[in-house]
């Protein structure tokens, strides 16, 4: 796969985790997060992180779309896919993680018609091909998929489908960064900027890390290479005692962002006040819900939906996982409460989250040694 | 490359307690807790293993801990000795979607599923029954064609179709066509094979690259605006297997066909009956090409895609060699690889070493990537 290998060559990464280790002091203790699930998937497919000398710890960040969303929000979407007249559509890692008492898996079980899409666009073909019914799409992500599904409500409203609605979950990255920032046991010396949603804000919202926060932010790729030099870059500014914003993933990411997409999101999206984030509580000015001049499109006018917040139990401690405070055991529910079959916070419900990973490989997430 | 540095924390006391509790949740026999079967009950991974594990075995079998050859064993094929004759059984059912893909159908793939199923248990393909269900309004010309697919591929793999059964349910109630088939073998002298018989420093082999099966049913489903001309791997296992058992004898510890959950869920099921670690090179997995840059376009795992004629044998490091160049002069598995060892600890775990240089668990997967491909 040309294009793609080059980014993938172990002497190169052998040569950027020699510079890696000359740029740590010993003795001291490093946590750098990765914001972005993207990277934290990438770290775990190639085993990055084994290439990274012991004292650098990567704590994975926020950046999981599917993690985040609060079991309410499942709930909420559940009432919908549960009625007669929906066939209800989301993407197939939403499938699996849990509401307050079922999955979507199980729901589609029971008979619901629930149904796995590739892209907003399915859901909007399956609308024109099933005119008798409404087809729900149950819209995650980042500011890396919004501007798929504003388009695809655009093309709805253009061609005039009526039976497209959409659930709408969209979140934005920024504010829930400033909530780690802001917190006063904050323990990271660095971050890996999330190369996705930089293709379409730019590196521009992210100037305040380095800022007003003296942490520094380099926006990375997310070919194991590219997560390396990022680090490399990141340790670099650490030792010249640095704090500033760079961009690893040029190649990709324009400073400005993609303003085109940036212009539809807001023609289609608002702010809504607050949104509720798993494991992280109510973050204000998180999460998008469609505009005035979408309302007819917007499932949750259209539907009674419960909700309800369904609040995770007090003593999950996800937050302070997130925030590199303490390790996953060292929480509460870690182990008896929590754990991937009947995950709470958000940090067990990914495989890929600190959490799972500690709980399927214990001590070996840490160790990684074969005899 | 990574010197010890006094940042790395020794295992406390309260973090040891919880690694035990967390050890001995692991070390229980699942449950099966569901309230209704899933999707992901099919699909190979965890939740197939405690329906299994936690239902089937303490229903069917269970006094059977520690039996090499009966049912909680969950080998390919259970073992019956009739008047000191070793036959191997087993049964398998298919209901893949759609029923004709590039390189083969649903027919062939009964016959070659169930033969391998017995191949890869040591046991020479002799007879195989077949039950059909057929849904209302199946198109006669379809049926003909499976019938002559399954009659093809049965000649091509040895056996007999030595009896039949058919059900015809109303429209809408089974897709086209289900078939069902069980087949009886003979096992060969020369087999001892065990999932629980892997030892330390026994090399992995696999017999062909990987993925294509899955990969092509995938793209027949036309559900992804892909196009390659990936086929279908489906073929008969016997001559691999014959050819294993005489190169390797007693030094062959077990063969597996990697079929659903592919060559990833097969490590990790031996890995865990013979309380070993496994370590796969990535580098050294065959996959071609195009099977590569499809599984990276959909983001899944060349190791977990289903193959329906490629096995994976676990020989002694003695006779690996001998074996692996016996496996490659069998017809189709030209491209057969030594791809991992078996090692000591962590037991039940497997391993990869990632063609970029790290490592990293490669777990059964907990879902489903893709329902209905065999």
């Amino acid at each position: 796969m040309k294009y793609v290998d080059e980014f993938r060559d172990p002497e190169l990464g052998a040569a950027l985790s020699g510079e890696i280790l000359s740029l740590v002091e010993p003795g001291r203790h490093y946590k750098l997060m990765e914001v972005c699930g993207g990277h934290t998937h990438s770290i775990y497919k190639y085993g990055v992180d084994d290439l990274l000398p012991e004292n650098v710890e990567l704590v994975h960040g926020p950046g999981c779309p599917v993690c985040v969303i609060p079991m309410g929000r499942v709930d909420d979407g559940l009432a919908i896919a549960r009625r007669e007249n929906v066939i209800f559509t989301c993407f197939g890692d939403m499938m699996r993680v849990p509401g307050s008492e079922q999955t979507f898996l199980e729901a589609k079980a029971e008979g619901a018609d629930i149904r796995m899409v590739y892209s907003p666009l399915d859901a909007l073909r399956l609308a024109k091909a099933n005119p008798e019914k409404d087809v729900v799409f149950f819209a995650i992500g980042f500011e890396t998929t919004a501007p798929s599904t504003a388009l695809t409500l655009k093309r709805a409203k253009l061609e005039g489908i009526e039976n497209f609605l959409c659930v709408c979950n969209h979140v934005t990255i920024v504010p829930p960064l400033r909530a780690l920032l802001e917190s006063p046991d904050l323990r990271l010396d660095g971050f890996i900027g999330p190369g996705h949603v930089s293709t379409i804000v730019g590196v521009r919202p992210f100037e305040f890390i380095p800022k007003d926060y003296g942490r520094p932010l380099v926006t990375s790729g997310f070919e194991p290479l590219d997560i390396l030099q990022g680090i490399q870059m990141i340790l670099a500014q650490i030792a010249a005692g640095k704090a500033e914003l760079e961009n690893q993933y040029a190649r990709v990411v324009p400073y400005e962002g993609n303003v085109a997409a940036l212009r539809v999101m807001s023609e289609v999206f608002e702010l809504r006040p607050h949104f509720e984030w798993r494991g992280l509580g109510f973050i204000s000015q998180s999460g998008l819900r469609l505009s005035d001049a979408y309302a007819d499109f917007d499932a949750e006018l259209k539907y009674e939906t419960p909700g309800v917040r369904v609040a995770d139990p007090k003593a999950c401690q996800c937050g302070e996982v997130l925030k590199g405070v303490i390790k996953p055991w060292e929480c509460k529910v870690f182990g008896t409460a929590c754990t991937p079959e009947h995950a709470i916070g958000t940090c067990m419900v990914s495989p890929e989250g600190a959490c799972a990973a500690y709980y399927q490989y214990g001590r070996f997430a840490r160790e990684r040694e074969v005899v | 490359m990574t010197p010890e540095t006094d940042a790395a924390p020794a295992v406390s006391d309260r973090e040891q307690k919880i690694l035990n509790i967390i050890e001995k949740t692991r070390a229980k026999r699942p449950r099966f807790k569901a309230d209704q079967v899933t999707m992901a009950h099919g699909a190979g991974g965890k939740a197939t293993q405690t329906m299994i594990e936690g239902l089937f075995v303490p229903a069917f079998a269970p006094d059977e801990e520690g039996d090499a050859h009966g049912l909680a064993a969950l080998a390919d094929a259970g073992r019956v000795t009739v008047d000191g004759t070793g036959l191997a059984v087993t049964t398998d059912s298919f209901v893949v979607k759609p029923l004709r893909f590039p390189g083969g159908s649903i027919g062939e793939l009964a016959v070659n599923g169930t033969a391998n199923d017995l191949a890869v248990a040591g046991a020479k393909p002799e007879a195989i029954t077949l039950a059909m269900i057929l849904e209302e309004g199946l198109r006669a010309d379809d049926l003909r064609a499976e019938v002559e697919a399954i009659a093809g591929a049965a000649a091509a793999a040895g056996v007999k179709i030595v009896a039949g059964d058919t059900k015809v349910v109303e429209r809408g109630h089974c897709d086209g066509m289900y078939i069902t088939t069980t087949g009886v073998g003979r096992i060969d002298p020369r087999a001892s094979l065990s999932p629980a018989a892997l030892r330390p420093g026994d090399k992995v082999l696999v017999s062909g690259p990987i993925g294509e099966h899955g990969t092509a049913i995938m793209l027949s489903r036309d559900e992804f605006a892909l196009d390659a001309e990936i086929e279908s791997d489906t073929q008969p296992l016997w001559p691999a297997a014959d050819a294993l058992l005489g190169a390797a004898g007693e030094g062959l510890r077990c063969m597996r066909d990697a079929t659903r959950g592919g060559v990833a869920t097969v490590l990790n099921e031996l890995a865990r009956a013979s309380s070993v670690a496994i370590v796969a090179r990535e580098g050294d997995v065959p996959v071609r090409p195009d099977v590569m840059g499809a599984a990276e376009i959909l983001g899944i795992d060349p190791m977990y895609i289903a193959n329906e004629g490629r096995l994976v044998a676990f020989v002694a490091p003695d006779v690996a060699d001998a074996a692996l160049a016996a496996l490659r002069a069998a017809p189709g598995c030209e491209g057969a690889a030594e791809i991992g060892e078996v090692k000591t600890d962590p037991p039940g775990m497997v391993l990869v070493e990632t063609a970029f240089g790290g490592k990293r668990v490669m777990d059964l997967l907990a879902g489903d990537p893709l329902p209905r491909i065999c």
